[in-house]
C-alpha cells in the first residue's frame, strides 16, 4: 500500500498533543494516538500505573484530551468497569470507557481484574500495549517477556527462560465478543479494529505490539520497522477472534525468518546461532497451533 | 414504618432509601448479607442501581471509584479480610476525595481465622483518609448509613460505615424505617463538584511533584476538619426530621463523674448498662461513646472529658507493640490540657476476637481503675487485658 493511501485511511482528528513525555521513537504512544483516532472525543480511560503515567503528564496538565483516570496498577478492568457503570445510570451508551494498561498491568498483576471484568462481559475496550518488560520501572521482565530476552531482571547470564504468556488464548476462553492484535506498524489495520470493537458492545481487548527503544535496546528510528518485522516473521501475528471461536488471521503473514528482527535488539545481543535457531522453532510450532485454532476454533 | 431487622439489612435498606446508583461487592462472613438483601432490591427493580458482581473486594473499591469519579452515588459492603485486600484502594479514594459510602463489619484478621467482632480490620485503616464512624444499634446503622452520604458528598471524602459482627450485624432489632420522601429531602441526588465528563475533559490522580503534593494533603486534611463541623450539623438536621440524635461524641450519666468509661460499638450498650447499675447504688460512674473515630472528635472530648479524674478507655483492638489504639489516640487528645484538668487514661485490652466482654467485665476493668486511684498510681502506659486467660 502505498503511503498515499494509507494516509487517506487515518482519521485526521488528534486528541492527543505534541509534547508530551514519552521517549523519542515511543511505540507505546504511537499506539494511544491511533486508537484514540479510531475511538474520538467520546471516549474515557482507566489509566493503571505504567509508562503511560508519565506519557500522560504530570499534574495540572495531560497530553489526551479526553478525560483520564489514573489508578492503581492492578485495577484497569475493575475501575472501568465502575465507570461504565456510572455512564449506565446516567443513560450514556455512546462514551467509549477504554482501560489503557501496559504487559505488565495486563498479563502479571492486573490479570485478576481483567478476568474478572472480562467474564462479566463489562462493556469496556481493554487496550494492552505491549512493549515486553516493565519499563516505566526501569526494564524488568514481565510475563510477555519473550525467551531468551535480557532485562534487568533477567541478566544476559541467566536471560528469560519461559516463553511469552497466550494472552489472547486467555482472553478468548472468556468467551468475549471481540479479541484481537495489532501493531503500531499496521496502523490502518489497527483502527480498523479499533473501530470495529468501538461498535460491540461487552469487553473488547486488543493486543498492540508497541516497541520501545531503551527497553528493547533499539535505536529511535526503528521502532516501526521493528513492529512490522514482528508481524512478519509471525513471532506477534495479526489475528482477530470472535465469541472466543472464531480465530481469523487479518493478513497473509509470509513468515519472514525470526533472525534479523533479533539481532537488531540490544535486548537480545547476547544470544547466539542456537538460541535463535530455538526462537526460529517455538515460532514455527507456535504457528502451526494458531493455524489449527483458525481452521476449528478452540 | 417500624420492621425487625438484622444489622446487616439495615445496611441494605440505609443503601437503598439513599437512592445509591452502583454497588460492587463481594461476599465475606459476616458481611455476607448487606450485599445479599442489595442484590435482591436491585433485581426486584426496588432499587435503580447498577450491581457489579467483581471478583474481590479489590475490584470492589476499584469499581467503586471508576463510578465515583464518574459522579454516581456509590456503595460497597465488607469485613475484615476483605478491607485488608482493598487496602491500596482505599487511599486512592481517601487521596481522590472521593465520596464513596462503605459498610464495613467489624471482624478479626487472620490468623488464627475468625469471624467475631474485633475493631482491627477498620482501625488499622485509620491513616487511608476515610472518615469512621461507629454503630451501637441497627437503628443506628441504618441512620448513619444514609447520613454518610450526605456528609461524604458535602466533603468529598469516603465514609466507612462501622458495626460489630453479630451483635449487630447478625442480631435482629425493631429498626424505624425513614419514609423515602423524607429521606429524598434530607439526601437529594448527588451532584458531583467535578467528575469524568467528555465534555469537560480533565485528568484525575496524575503525577504531582513535590512542589504540588503537599498542598493536595493540606486540602485533603482541611476537608477531614471541616466533616466535624458537618457531621454535627448533619446529626441536627437528621434529629430535627426524625427525632434520633447520634453524634460524634455521647456523654451518659457523666455528670459528677470520679471514672469515665470510653466505649465504642456494642461494648457501649453493656455499659450503660453497668453505669446504671451503678449509679443506682450511689457510684460516680459515667460512659463517653466515640462514634467518630476519623476525623477524631478531639475538642469534644477534652471538652467530655477535662476534669474527670480518671477515664477508663475499653479497646477491642491492639495496635501490637504500642496498645489500645482508642486509649493511645484520647491520651493524645488530651495531653494539652492543663495538668490539673487532665484525666488519668486507663487503658483496657477486651474483647479480641469476638470473646465476650460482659457487665462482669466491664467491673473488672471499672475496679482496676479504682484500685490505681486509690493506690495513687500512675496509669500504666502498658494497657491491661481484662479477661484473658492466664
Ligand atoms: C501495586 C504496585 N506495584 C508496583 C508498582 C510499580 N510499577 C509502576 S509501573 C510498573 C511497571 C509497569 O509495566 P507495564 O504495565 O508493562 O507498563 P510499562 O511501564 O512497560 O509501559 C511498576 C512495577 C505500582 N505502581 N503499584
Ligand atoms: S520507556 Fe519505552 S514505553 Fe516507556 S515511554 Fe520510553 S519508549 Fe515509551
Ligand atoms: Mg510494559
Amino acid at each position: 500500500m502505498s503511503q498515499i493511501q494509507i494516509k487517506d485511511q487515518i482519521p485526521t482528528g488528534e486528541l492527543m498533543s505534541s509534547g508530551h513525555f514519552a521517549c523519542p521513537g515511543c511505540g507505546g504512544s504511537l499506539a494511544m494516538r491511533l486508537v484514540l483516532k479510531g475511538l474520538g472525543p467520546k471516549t474515557m480511560v482507566a489509566l493503571p500505573a505504567c509508562c503511560w503515567t508519565i506519557v500522560a503528564g504530570p499534574w495540572p496538565q495531560s497530553s489526551v484530551n479526553i478525560p483520564l483516570y489514573h489508578s492503581p496498577f492492578e485495577t484497569a478492568a475493575a475501575v472501568a468497569s465502575g465507570i461504565r457503570a456510572a455512564l449506565d445510570m446516567q443513560g450514556d451508551q455512546e462514551t467509549t470507557v477504554l482501560a489503557w494498561a501496559g504487559d505488565g498491568g495486563t498479563f502479571d498483576i492486573g490479570l485478576q481484574a481483567l478476568s474478572g471484568a472480562a467474564e462479566r462481559n463489562e462493556n469496556i475496550l481493554y487496550v494492552c500495549y505491549d512493549n515486553e518488560a516493565y519499563m516505566n520501572t526501569g526494564i524488568q521482565r514481565s510475563s510477555a517477556t519473550p525467551w531468551g530476552a535480557w532485562t534487568t531482571t533477567t541478566p544476559a547470564g541467566h536471560p528469560e527462560a519461559r516463553p511469552k504468556k497466550d494472552i489472547l488464548a486467555i482472553m478468548a476462553a472468556h468467551r468475549i465478543p471481540y479479541a484481537a492484535t495489532a501493531s503500531v506498524a499496521y496502523p490502518v489495520d489497527l483502527i480498523r479494529k479499533v473501530e470495529k470493537a468501538r461498535a460491540i458492545r461487552g469487553t473488547r481487548f486488543l493486543h498492540v505490539i508497541a516497541p520501545c527503544p531503551p527497553g528493547w535496546k533499539t535505536s529511535d528510528d526503528e521502532t516501526i520497522e521493528l513492529a512490522r518485522m514482528a508481524v512478519l516473521t509471525k513471532i506477534f501475528p495479526l489475528m482477530e477472534v470472535e465469541d472466543g471461536q472464531t480465530w481469523r488471521f487479518s493478513m497473509e503473514h509470509p513468515g519472514d525468518p525470526v533472525e534479523p528482527y533479533i539481532k537488531r535488539q540490544g535486548r537480545f545481543s547476547h544470544l547466539g546461532p542456537r538460541e535463535i535457531g530455538q526462537i526460529q522453532l517455538d515460532v514455527d510450532a507456535r504457528w502451526k497451533m494458531l493455524e489449527r485454532r483458525v481452521e476449528m476454533g478452540i | 414504618m417500624k420492621k425487625v431487622m438484622m444489622g446487616n439489612h439495615a445496611v441494605s435498606w440505609g443503601v437503598k432509601l439513599a437512592r445509591t446508583e452502583v454497588i460492587a461487592a463481594y461476599p465475606i462472613t459476616p458481611q455476607t448479607q448487606v450485599v445479599e438483601a442489595l442484590s435482591e432490591m436491585c433485581s426486584s427493580g426496588e432499587l435503580a442501581a447498577r450491581f457489579i458482581k467483581v471478583e474481590s473486594e479489590h475490584s470492589a473499591m476499584a469499581a467503586c471509584i471508576g463510578a465515583s469519579a464518574t459522579g454516581a452515588r456509590a456503595f460497597t459492603a465488607t469485613s475484615s479480610q476483605g478491607l485488608a485486600l482493598m487496602h491500596e484502594v482505599l487511599h486512592w479514594a481517601g487521596g481522590g476525595r472521593l465520596p464513596i459510602v462503605m459498610a464495613n463489619v467489624n471482624r478479626a484478621l487472620a490468623p488464627a481465622w475468625n469471624v467475631w467482632t474485633d475493631q482491627n480490620d477498620s482501625l488499622s485503616q485509620r491513616d487511608t483518609g476515610w472518615i469512621q464512624l461507629y454503630c451501637e444499634s441497627n437503628q443506628e446503622v441504618l441512620d448513619t448509613t444514609i447520613q454518610a452520604f450526605k456528609l461524604a458528598e458535602a466533603v468529598d471524602l469516603p465514609v466507612m460505615v462501622v458495626l460489630d459482627a453479630f451483635y449487630l450485624s447478625h442480631t435482629s432489632e425493631p429498626v424505624d424505617i425513614p419514609d423515602q420522601e423524607a429521606v429524598d429531602a434530607f439526601l437529594p441526588r448527588r451532584v458531583a463538584r467535578v467528575k469524568m465528563d467528555v465534555n469537560d475533559p480533565r485528568s484525575f490522580g496524575a503525577l504531582a511533584t513535590p512542589a504540588v503534593y503537599m498542598e493536595m494533603r493540606l486540602r485533603q486534611q482541611e476537608a477531614m476538619e471541616l466533616a466535624r463541623v458537618t457531621y454535627d450539623e448533619i446529626v441536627e438536621e437528621w434529629g430535627g426530621m426524625f427525632g434520633r440524635r447520634n453524634g460524634a461524641i455521647e456523654s451518659y450519666h457523666a455528670e459528677g463523674a470520679e471514672i469515665l468509661l470510653v466505649t465504642s460499638g456494642t461494648i457501649t450498650s453493656t455499659s450503660r448498662h453497668v453505669v446504671n447499675e451503678l449509679r443506682a447504688r450511689g457510684e460516680k460512674v459515667g460512659l463517653v461513646k466515640v462514634k467518630m473515630f476519623r476525623p477524631f472528635p478531639t475538642e469534644a472530648l477534652r471538652v467530655a472529658l477535662a476534669g474527670v479524674p480518671h477515664v477508663a478507655v475499653l479497646d477491642r483492638n491492639i495496635s501490637p507493640g504500642h496498645g489500645g489504639i482508642f486509649a493511645e489516640e484520647i491520651r493524645s487528645a488530651l495531653y494539652d490540657l492543663a495538668p490539673e484538668r487532665r484525666p488519668r487514661v486507663h487503658g483496657y485490652i477486651v474483647g479480641l476476637g469476638g470473646r465476650d466482654v460482659t457487665p462482669a467485665v466491664i467491673e473488672d476493668c471499672l475496679a482496676r481503675t479504682r484500685a490505681a486511684a486509690g493506690a495513687g498510681n500512675t496509669p500504666e502506659r502498658e494497657d491491661l487485658w481484662v479477661g484473658v486467660k492466664s
